[in-house]
Formats: structure tokens, C-alpha cells, sequence
């Protein structure tokens, strides 16, 4: 089974630690990346990069910013290949961001 | 008598099926089928040697039917994976017990409360759709997408059929017994016996397979010790209060039972929330009532859950205790508006203490609340009373 890991981040989680604690963080992400379950996996640029797109009439319509203001920011996502679902919680609730004030939703991919 | 079968083999046959299909929704078919075909032959010729192995062996060729005519289907569960096995005969030793995964399953913490209970009744109770949906109070429609949903949610994500990981299972475990209480719990307080009959019956089961697990065997005290006073909680249509019960309308089997329940439960070390409510029923069911003690427990509980009903609960011993004045106190300090027992007690401590404007409106706040007619004539007794 497939499933992908998003993961949603609260704005400023992470403001306030020290280096020492960023870097543990980091070495967090690091060691889930090399789990065997893991099949990969994309950190996204904040949110105020991105642009939104909807399509009017045939038109392009433009928006700076993501969809919608939230208390949460997608952040990022994993794929895994997990034999259950007790499995890929597992490795979810291993998400840094999950402690600290954000949310990993765990959803089974289409397989065709 | 052939309904008695059918309730006894449902739960093991579900989950035989469940085990061998790969998925909640064929094996429900399955049964069902195999059900159908029993009760008509059953008729006809008798109970078989094995009725559990026959229903198992019954379900099992009928789905591998149905699948063979459709692939597609078949596809989508895990059959596939090995070849499809040939028409199947056995004896009832190779058909193993598979409903504690069955319970696990079906009461997984990735599904909503009210889909875990649902599934529970429908699994392992072998309720029919319609019946859960009366007992829940929403129509059929609603409780078969509920159900539906949820079956389609374990199939599509994978919510495994199996007994939970050694440092899963105290969560897992409670999840379960959580599940069987809110049954019990929703046929407790009105008519719907049935409802806490089936929630005794589920944990029979559940501490049948798991008999060394305490807090199951202080749950079914538990459900036993509150059950065994039914017949004297209601006389004449009216709620009646613990002290003023009847006695001899207690059913003394259930007490026994659930006094011993709890004897084991406590001896193997369980202390969690279900046995310290079975150790308070239990002291409730005595002649002379320790208030000392049961105030003692309520205090116990209230550190493991934090629950403000608990304090409630404790100032009604404490009352007892040390009066209605200390009692006021506790309740005055609780944020419970919208819960009815809270104005009941603080009416009728209010009463006691001769304050009869303050107790008036507590009981009109109460009568308000009330759920049930025996409640509603309980209160207005009262009220004229004052």
C-alpha cells in the first residue's frame, strides 16, 4: 500500500530555537528520508511564494499566495510504501512538525 | 432456536471471512449468504455436526463464486494476490477464533467514534443495519452510508485486521473497551435494554479472548454491577434513586457476578477508570454505603480522567460526608450548565440545605435538561414537593 504523508506546518513553528535544535530537527527529517518504507519525498518554498491559479471562462486568474490563509501551511509531503495503515501512522507521527503545532494527514494513493 | 445459532456464529463466521477475503464489505456479503442458505436448509434437515465450519466453509465457496464471475472485483481484494483456491471443505479445527481482530479492527482509532460503534454492532453483534440504526436514533439510510463508509475507509487505507503491536495495544485496547461502554452507556438511563444487553454480551466475548486483560474483566463488572439494578431504577414510569430502591427487584446473579468480576480484576492489579467505576458500584450495592470510601474512589478518578461529571459525582459523597454545605461548594465551582445532573444535584442539595427558591430553579434548570419521561416525573415530583 501506498500512502502519502502531508504535512502541515503552523507558521513560525520553528522560530526561536537555537541552531542546536534546528539541526536535530533537520537530522530528524533526515533519518525518516532513510527509512525503507520511504519513497521519497519534496519539501516545498513558504508559502508566500507561491501563486494560485483558477480558470474563468477560459481565463487564467492569478493570486499571490496559497489558497487560503489557514493556521496551517502544506509544507511538504513523503510517499511510503507501508504494509498497513498502523505502519504509515507510524512513520507520521515521527514528523517533527507534527509536535510542533502542525498536522500530518495520512492518505492512501489511487492504484491503478 | 436456529436465530440463537445465527447470534452465537455470526461474530466468529464475520471475522473467518474477513480473514480469508481481505475485505470487510465481501466478507459481509458472504455471511449474509451463507446465512440465508443455512436457515433454509437448517430447516429442513437439521443443525449440522459443525454449524460455525459449515457457515465459514458456506461463505467462503459463495464469495470464491462470485468472484470467479467477477474479476474485476476481485482485483480489488487481496484474492488475487494467490491463486483462487479450490471449493473448500474442512473441519471445524482449522477454523481458528479470529474476532479479537475482528474487534481491533473494527474499533481502530482512524475511523470516527460513532463508525467504531456501528461496525462493532454490526460485526461482532450481528445487528442488522436497521436495528443499530433504531438504537442510534437515525434512519436506515443514515446508518447505512455510516457503515458503508467506514468499510470503505478500512479497505482503502488499510486498516489492518490483526491484534495491534505489544506498545500499541494499551491504546488500542481501550479504544475497544471505550467502544462497548458507549453501547452499554446508550442503552442505560431508558427502554432500550437490549442495547446494554449486547454491550454485556460483546464483553463476555472480548474477555473470553483476552482473560488475562483486567481493565475487561472490571469493564464487564462493571456493565454487570449497573445492569443488575435495572428493574429497580424505574417503578410506575418514575425515576428512582439509588437509597430508594427495591431490593429484591435487584438481579442478584448479575451482582454476584460482577463483585466476583471485579475480585479478579483488582487481584490482577488493574487501578484504571473502569475498575475504580465497577469498585464505586460495586460499594453502592452494599447495605450500609461506605461514603468515606466512595469519595475516596470519585477523588481516584477524577485524577485519571479529569472530568468535571466525576467531581459532580464526588460532591454527592461528599455530601454524605461532610454535609451539603462542602457539597454546594463543589458544585458551584464546576462549568457543567448544560449537563442535567448537575442541576439535580445542586437542587437537591439546595434543598437540604433549606434554601427552597434556589432549589426550585436548579429543578425547573434540570427539568428542562431531562431526557427521558421517569426523569421528568422524578423531578417534578419533586419540585411539588418542596
Amino acid at each position: 500500500m501506498r500512502y502519502a504523508l502531508l504535512i502541515n506546518e503552523r507558521p513560525g513553528a520553528y522560530e526561536g530555537l537555537s541552531e542546536d535544535q534546528r539541526a536535530a530537527i533537520s537530522a530528524e527529517y533526515i533519518a525518516l528520508m532513510k527509512d525503507e518504507r520511504m519513497l521519497g519525498g519534496e519539501r516545498l518554498q513558504p508559502a508566500d511564494t507561491a501563486t494560485t491559479v483558477r480558470v474563468q471562462n477560459g481565463e487564467p486568474l492569478l493570486t499571490d499566495g496559497p489558497f487560503a490563509d489557514t493556521k496551517e501551511i502544506f509544507g511538504g509531503f513523503y510517499i511510503v510504501e507501508a504494509s498497513d495503515l498502523d505502519s504509515a501512522l507510524e512513520l507520521a507521527a515521527r514528523i517533527p512538525a507534527a509536535r510542533f503545532g502542525g498536522s500530518v494527514e495520512v492518505r492512501p494513493l489511487v492504484e491503478l | 432456536m436456529l436465530e440463537e445459532v445465527f447470534r452465537d456464529q455470526w461474530g466468529r463466521v464475520f471475522a473467518a471471512l474477513v480473514s480469508f477475503l481481505g475485505d470487510v464489505g465481501l466478507a459481509e456479503e458472504a455471511a449474509q449468504e451463507a446465512f440465508v442458505i443455512a436457515a433454509e436448509r437448517w430447516a429442513r434437515d437439521g443443525l449440522p455436526d459443525n454449524p460455525g465450519a459449515w457457515l465459514v466453509v458456506t461463505g467462503r465457496n459463495r464469495a470464491i463464486d462470485r468472484l470467479r464471475r467477477d474479476r474485476t472485483r476481485a482485483e480489488k481484494t487481496r484474492l488475487l494476490d494467490r491463486p483462487l483456491p479450490e471449493e473448500i471443505t474442512m473441519d471445524e479445527t482449522t477454523i481458528p477464533d479470529e474476532r479479537l481482530e475482528l474487534f481491533f479492527m473494527c474499533c481502530h482509532p482512524a475511523l470516527a467514534t460513532e463508525a467504531q460503534v456501528a461496525l462493532t454492532l454490526r460485526a461482532l453483534g450481528g445487528l442488522s443495519t436497521p436495528e443499530i440504526a433504531r438504537a442510534f436514533l437515525v434512519n436506515d439510510e443514515t446508518m447505512k452510508r455510516r457503515l458503508s463508509r467506514a468499510r470503505n475507509k478500512i479497505r482503502a487505507a488499510a486498516i489492518p485486521f490483526a491484534i495491534p503491536d505489544e506498545h500499541l495495544l494499551p491504546s488500542r485496547l481501550s479504544a475497544v473497551l471505550a467502544v462497548l461502554y458507549l453501547v452499554f452507556n446508550q442503552g442505560y438511563g431508558d427502554s432500550r435494554a437490549d442495547l446494554a444487553a449486547e454491550a454485556i454480551r460483546l464483553g463476555r466475548t472480548l474477555l473470553d479472548l483476552m482473560p488475562d486483560e483486567p481493565e475487561a474483566a472490571a469493564l464487564l463488572a462493571l456493565m454487570l454491577l449497573h445492569d443488575s439494578r435495572r428493574a429497580a431504577r424505574v417503578c410506575d414510569g418514575e425515576m428512582i434513586l439509588l437509597q430508594d430502591q427495591d431490593r429484591r427487584l435487584w438481579n442478584t446473579a448479575q451482582l454476584e457476578e460482577g463483585r466476583a468480576l471485579l475480585d479478579r480484576a483488582v487481584r490482577s492489579g488493574a487501578s484504571g477508570t473502569y475498575t475504580v467505576q465497577a469498585a464505586i458500584a460495586e460499594l453502592q450495592t452494599e447495605e450500609r454505603i461506605d461514603w468515606p470510601a466512595v469519595a475516596a474512589l470519585y477523588d481516584r478518578l477524577r485524577q485519571l480522567t479529569g472530568s468535571a461529571v466525576v467531581e459532580l459525582n464526588r460532591a454527592v459523597a461528599i455530601a454524605e460526608v461532610e454535609g451539603p454545605r462542602a457539597a454546594l461548594a463543589i458544585v458551584d465551582a464546576l462549568h457543567l450548565d448544560d449537563y442535567r445532573y448537575f442541576h439535580s444535584t445542586r437542587a437537591e442539595l439546595l434543598r437540604r440545605l433549606g434554601d427552597t427558591a434556589a432549589a426550585r430553579a436548579a429543578y425547573l434548570g434540570a427539568l428542562d435538561l431531562a431526557t427521558t419521561e421517569a426523569e421528568r416525573r422524578f423531578l417534578s415530583r419533586r419540585l411539588a414537593e418542596l
